[in-house]
Formats: structure tokens, C-alpha cells, sequence
């Protein structure tokens, strides 16, 4: 007796019915990792976005000859005697007299107007007049950085109650700051300054910027980028194409990818021991930072560039050496350039990781508090010698600041890392389908 | 009688331990066409790659005998293998044009050897190697086109014009239309009759039928061994070994 087609057998419904289910399994994987990545990217944005806008208080700042240059000769060596703790009482008093101007009431002290402004914004008040010493004796508008805590109350990271159990601020204060934003004095910008500043101290949260952790990643990606593509493609290169297979070079390609997986921490005793101890090179500097993450990036390079390399077909080769090419010809004439996207892609990934990289930077001390901008050309170290921080290990340093404008900030320097990845990737993405030829 | 072009004498080829090719000794006349045929690893296509010394890329592969072309060991020390191959042209299985222009492809090879002094010269030898393969009437208009959009035909075609390019005096052709069609065989083979006017050829083929077109002497290999190597109506109509009447009979391979 012949079965029917149109009624489905035991053992064919078995087999749907498991291939349903891995249907299934490979779904709810996938929904898994997509509702992952929707929570983190959610968590980053939501907790660092706020960072990306900055309070700023707007004042007419008389500049009194009599307390800012008592010669009243201009001259900066009697200017600069005056040091940012003579220009708070400046700012203050011209909020105090802004408030009064406005007709607002309020029960605080004139000390405590003084404090929701910014200690940072004396240096810079401070920094423009011995700028031009032409302001001194005039009455000038300042953008004046509004405190941390009542630029956190505009963001919801403080609100009255916390207010009252805190000393830097009081719930008076923040009713104040309301008002003064409804005047118009008080108003919320994006934080331009948050690219271009370097870090600042504990008390003043709402100056650190990550200035010289981009400059510091971007010198690093520089020393890697020069350092590990030629190393790497060359060598890749020899040991694919021209290395004769015995025993050494299989040594050599095992101990490669072992590499590749040793983790990065060890790579960062090994240029304390080598590029600090050993060569004397400054500690903290993007040079150090940079050799220690070439060196990481290495395996990643050649083992990439040698996939592609290997992808070549053979018959492209042997279509090379048939009209008479050398072996060299034939590589950098036929195989480097078909396999250069794939080079590419390495490259950037392998820098993408590089940038990302935290743990050996902490140990050569690029974890440093970093005030002030690397003087890159006038330094005797050179270009890549002074000290300066990366972005993951600025994230690490504010992450463990007790202020929660710093956390803030770490998430927001987070997205900017991110940015960075993504800019990356899509250069990568981009370079690929260009240089991408099919045979 | 003709000149020999190439002779080989008590050749031994050795993969790793495995000897693929056992003293084999076959005299190769210039401007003619030369059939290699025989089952498959019967290794033909090993001892037409010891004529260019295409081997020697293969770590594990080792030569021994005595191969001479016009008279001079190409096996010697001091004959650099890059300069034998300009001499030596080969043309592979499938098509293999690089991933350039029609132009550039056919160019490469004088490009690398120094044949052209300027871009007229290298014009004027794309155009003279293009005709000669057959394809300048189809390529002419499209010279800047990449060669791996041209058809399976039109592509083995090219990477002859390729060969064909660095005037070699010898062209190695190893089974260049198994992957064809029988129009673009047909058009192949010939333009194999053609080049024989220039240059000695020597064709390895699966089909006897083409063996038996486009040749004049034919080889029959068979497990590593010459078996007999004559006038290839001969071995066609009369062989005198008992395997190649076999195996042209359809019994054997």
C-alpha cells in the first residue's frame, strides 16, 4: 500500500517540527542580544546625553581697576599677582547685583549666590583679562559656567531634597536658579567645551572635558597606525608568500595567534618593562601608550592580512608568474592589491580595538590626572612625549570620582568612544565595497 | 626533418615520496603542436609545468633529468626562472585573466619585461597579441573594460593574448578549453593552428578529438609513464602500444 502525499508521515512531521524549533531557538537568540544591545544603548544614552548640554550664566561683569591692576599701568607681572581667588568676589557680586536688578528676593547669603557659579569661571574670566588687559576698568558680558549642582538640577540629577542634605548647594538656591533661568540670565547651551577642555578637579565637574583625551587617543592611533600596518603587512606578507614551510615558520604562526589572545594587561608590564624601565621613554605619554597598543594590535594585523592574503586565488598567482613576473611582481602587482580591502578592514578593526583599549594604559600611568594640554611642538620630548590620557582611561578616571556630574560625564564620554567605533567601522564598511574588485 | 625545440631526457618529477613522472625522455619540434594525452594524474599536466618550471612554486615538488630548451639546461643554477618563463608563455585550465582592464591585462607582461619603449609601442603590441588570439574585433571598443566581464570564451582568449604578448618562443597550454563551450573550442583550437606559424605548442587535452585536430605529434601518458610519443595519425590510426589503443579505443582512463 503506497502512502498519500497529501497526508504528512510520522517522520516527516518529526523533522518539521525540530526544524521549527531551531527556527525558534536562533529567533529568540537573536531577540535576546537585540534587546541587550537596545537596554545598553538606552542606559549610555540616557545617563550620558545630559553632558552634552552645559548651564551658563550670563552676567554683565564690571572689571574694577582698583582690585584687578592696582599700578594701572597694565602691566601683566602686577596683573597676574591677582589670582582667581581675587575675581570670585568679582562674579559674585555681579550676580548679586543682577539678582537685586531683577527684582528677585531671596533668603540666601551673598556667599551663597557666589556658589552657583562655577570656581572654574574666575580662571576664566581670570584668563581673558590677562588676555586683553584693555578689559580691565570696562563692564564686559561673560557665559559664565554655572555650578555643577544647579547645572545638575536643570538636568533632574539634583533635585530640592537632595539639595537640602547637600553643603555646595540648598533648595533656596535651586528655587533661585529657576527664576533666574525664567529671566532669561540662566540658560542651558550644548557643551561645545566638553571637546575641547581638558580634565579638571573634583570640585569643578562641570569644566572637565575630554580635550586631551581625544588628542591623547588620536596621537596614539597615529604611532599605531605608522607603526603596526607596514610591521604587520610585511611580515604577513613574508611568512604567506615568501617564508618556506618548515618547522620555524609554523613556530612562528602558532606563537602569533597565541598572541593575539594574550591578554592586553600583559602587554602593558611589558612596555612598563621595556619602553619605561628599560628605554626611559616619559611615562604617560601617547608615545609609550601608542608602542604598547602597536604591539597589541600586531597579531590582529597579520593574522587578518594573512586571511586576505590567502583568499587570493591561486590562479591569479599562477597567471602572474606564467607571463614571466617575479615572485615580488606578482605579490605586490596582483595579490596586494586584491587582498587591500581586506587588509583594510583588519587595520581598522585592529585599531577600533586599539582605541577601546584601557588596561595596559592604566599600568604605563596614562590614567594620570592630566590638566593641561601635551606642548606638543614646544616640548623637548617631542610631538608624542608629554603626558596626556586616552578616552577609555579618562572614562576609568571619572567613573571614580565621588561627584555624580562626573559619572555624567564618563557616559557621556562613553557615546563619544562609540561615535568613534562607529565613524571607524563605517570607514571600514566603506573601503571595502570601493576597493573590492570580484574575479 | 625539423629542429627540436625541446628535449627532455630521463626526467623524474617526485612529489614529496610519490614520483609522479618516471623517465620520461620526448623530443618537442619547433612551430609545431604537441598533444600530451592520457587519463587523468597521469601527469601530462606535471611535465608540461617542468618545461616553465611552474613546479618549482610547489615546496614539495622535485625534478631530476635533463630538460633542454634550444639546447640550454633550464634547470641549471644559473637560469633564473622568471626569464625562462617570458620565453616560456603557459596558459591555464580556466581562464585566469587578472582583475584589470582588457588592456592592462595584455599589456602587463611587455609592461614588466621592457618590450615596449613607449605607449605606442605597448598599443601597437596589445593590438598585434589581441588579433593574433582572436579577439581584437570583440574587445576593441571595450580595451578599458575589466577582462573578467568578458565571456568564459572571450576570457581564455585573452589570457592567450596575454601569453602570446611577451613573444615567447614556446606556449604551454595546459587543457585551455576544458572549461569552454564547443563554440569558443572551436574558435581556440583554432587559433592554436594559427600560432603554430610562431611558436612551438605544446597542448595538454582530456579530448582526443582535439588532440587529433589540432596536433601534429601527440604524447600518451599513463600512470607517470611516456607510453608512446609518435605522429599523431599514427598513434591515432596504429598505435603500437597496446595501453594507448586502449585507452584511445575508450577501454582504459
Amino acid at each position: 500500500m503506497t502512502t498519500s502525499l497529501l497526508t504528512t508521515d510520522a517522520r516527516t512531521k518529526k523533522r518539521n517540527a525540530a526544524e521549527k524549533r531551531f527556527k525558534a531557538y536562533g529567533l529568540g537568540a537573536i531577540c535576546i542580544a537585540m534587546v541587550s544591545l537596545v537596554f545598553l544603548l538606552g542606559s549610555v544614552l540616557s545617563s550620558g546625553l545630559g553632558a552634552f548640554q552645559q548651564t551658563y550664566i550670563a552676567l554683565d561683569v564690571q572689571l574694577p581697576e582698583a582690585r584687578l591692576d592696582k599700578s594701572g599701568t597694565r602691566d601683566l607681572e602686577v596683573m597676574s599677582k591677582v589670582t582667581t581667588i581675587g575675581y570670585a568676589p568679582i562674579l559674585r557680586d555681579a550676580l548679586v547685583a543682577q539678582v537685586a536688578a531683577l527684582g528677585l528676593t531671596t533668603d540666601l547669603s551673598d556667599k551663597d549666590v557666589g556658589k552657583m557659579i562655577s570656581k572654574e569661571a574666575a580662571a576664566t574670566v581670570r584668563n581673558r583679562v590677562l588676555a586683553n588687559p584693555e578689559l580691565v576698568g570696562t563692564t564686559v558680558r561673560f557665559d559664565l559656567l554655572a555650578s555643577g549642582r544647579i547645572d545638575g538640577y536643570f538636568k533632574g540629577r539634583v533635585t530640592a531634597e537632595s539639595a537640602a542634605l547637600d553643603q555646595n548647594t540648598s533648595p533656596e538656591a535651586l528655587v533661585l536658579a529657576q527664576e533666574l533661568k525664567d529671566a532669561g540670565v540662566i540658560e542651558t547651551k550644548f557643551n561645545w567645551n566638553f571637546f575641547v577642555l581638558p580634565d579638571a578637579s573634583d570640585q569643578r565637574p562641570e569644566a572637565a572635558g575630554l580635550g586631551v583625551a581625544i588628542l591623547g587617543s588620536l596621537y596614539m592611533m597615529a604611532v599605531v597606525l605608522c607603526l603596526a600596518l607596514p610591521i604587520g603587512v610585511a611580515s604577513s606578507i613574508y611568512l604567506e608568500e615568501f617564508a618556506p614551510r618548515n618547522r620555524w615558520t609554523d613556530l612562528i604562526e602558532v606563537n602569533i595567534s597565541n598572541l593575539a589572545a594574550v591578554p592586553s594587561i600583559v602587554f602593558g608590564i611589558l612596555g612598563l618593562a621595556i619602553f619605561i624601565n628599560f628605554m626611559e621613554l616619559n611615562q604617560s605619554s601617547p608615545l609609550v601608550g601608542g608602542l604598547v597598543l602597536t604591539l597589541m594590535t600586531l597579531p590582529t594585523i597579520i593574522i587578518s592580512t594573512r586571511a586576505a592574503l590567502k583568499s587570493v586565488p591561486p590562479s591569479i598567482r599562477d597567471a602572474a608568474l606564467g607571463v614571466g613576473a617575479s615572485k615580488m611582481q606578482s605579490v605586490f602587482h596582483h595579490v596586494l592589491p586584491l587582498a587591500a580591502p581586506g587588509i583594510l578592514t583588519g587595520t581598522i578593526i585592529g585599531l577600533a580595538q586599539a582605541l577601546g583599549e584601557t588596561a595596559p594604559l592604566l599600568l604605563i600611568g596614562m590614567v594620570a590626572f592630566v590638566r593641561e594640554y601635551p606642548a606638543a611642538y614646544t616640548s623637548e620630548s617631542g610631538l608624542f612625549g608629554e603626558a596626556a590620557t586616552a578616552l577609555p582611561v579618562q572614562v576609568y578616571n571619572w567613573t571614580q570620582r565621588s561627584d555624580p556630574a562626573f559619572f555624567e560625564r564618563a557616559f557621556a564620554a562613553v557615546i563619544t568612544l562609540l561615535v568613534f567605533l562607529l565613524i571607524m567601522n563605517a570607514v571600514a564598511i566603506y573601503l571595502r565595497r570601493k576597493f573590492e574588485r570580484r574575479w | 626533418m625539423q629542429d627540436n625545440k625541446i628535449t627532455a631526457r630521463n626526467v623524474q618529477v617526485y612529489y614529496g615520496d610519490n614520483q609522479a613522472i618516471k623517465d620520461v625522455n620526448v623530443d618537442i619540434a619547433d612551430k609545431t603542436v604537441t598533444a600530451f594525452i592520457g587519463p587523468s594524474g597521469c601527469g601530462k599536466s606535471t611535465f608540461l609545468r617542468c618545461l616553465n618550471r611552474m613546479n618549482d612554486t610547489i615546496d614539495i615538488c622535485r625534478v631530476e633529468g635533463d630538460i633542454r630548451i634550444d639546447g640550454e639546461d633550464i634547470y641549471d643554477p644559473k637560469v633564473d626562472p622568471v626569464q625562462l618563463r617570458a620565453k616560456v608563455g603557459m596558459v591555464f585550465q580556466k581562464p585566469n585573466p587578472f582583475p584589470k582592464s582588457i588592456y592592462d591585462n595584455v599589456a602587463y607582461g611587455p609592461k614588466i619585461h621592457g618590450l615596449a619603449r613607449n605607449k605606442a609601442e605597448l598599443d601597437e603590441i596589445v593590438e598585434k597579441s589581441l588579433r593574433k588570439a582572436a579577439l581584437w574585433n570583440e574587445a576593441k571598443d571595450r580595451l578599458a573594460a575589466p577582462g573578467t566581464g568578458l565571456s568564459g570564451g572571450q576570457q581564455q582568449r585573452l589570457c592567450i593574448a596575454r601569453a602570446i604578448a611577451t613573444s615567447p618562443e614556446v606556449l604551454l597550454m595546459d587543457e585551455p578549453c576544458s572549461a569552454l563551450d564547443p563554440i569558443a573550442t572551436a574558435q581556440v583550437e583554432e587559433l592554436i593552428d594559427e600560432l603554430r606559424q610562431s611558436f612551438s605548442v605544446v597542448i595538454v587535452t582530456h579530448s582526443m578529438q582535439q588532440a587529433a585536430r589540432v596536433s601534429q605529434k601527440t604524447a600518451f601518458f599513463h600512470l607517470g609513464n611516456l607510453v608512446e610519443y609518435d605522429e599523431t595519425d599514427k598513434i591515432f590510426t596504429n598505435p603500437e602500444d597496446p595501453r594507448t589503443e586502449s585507452y584511445i579505443s575508450g577501454r582504459i582512463g
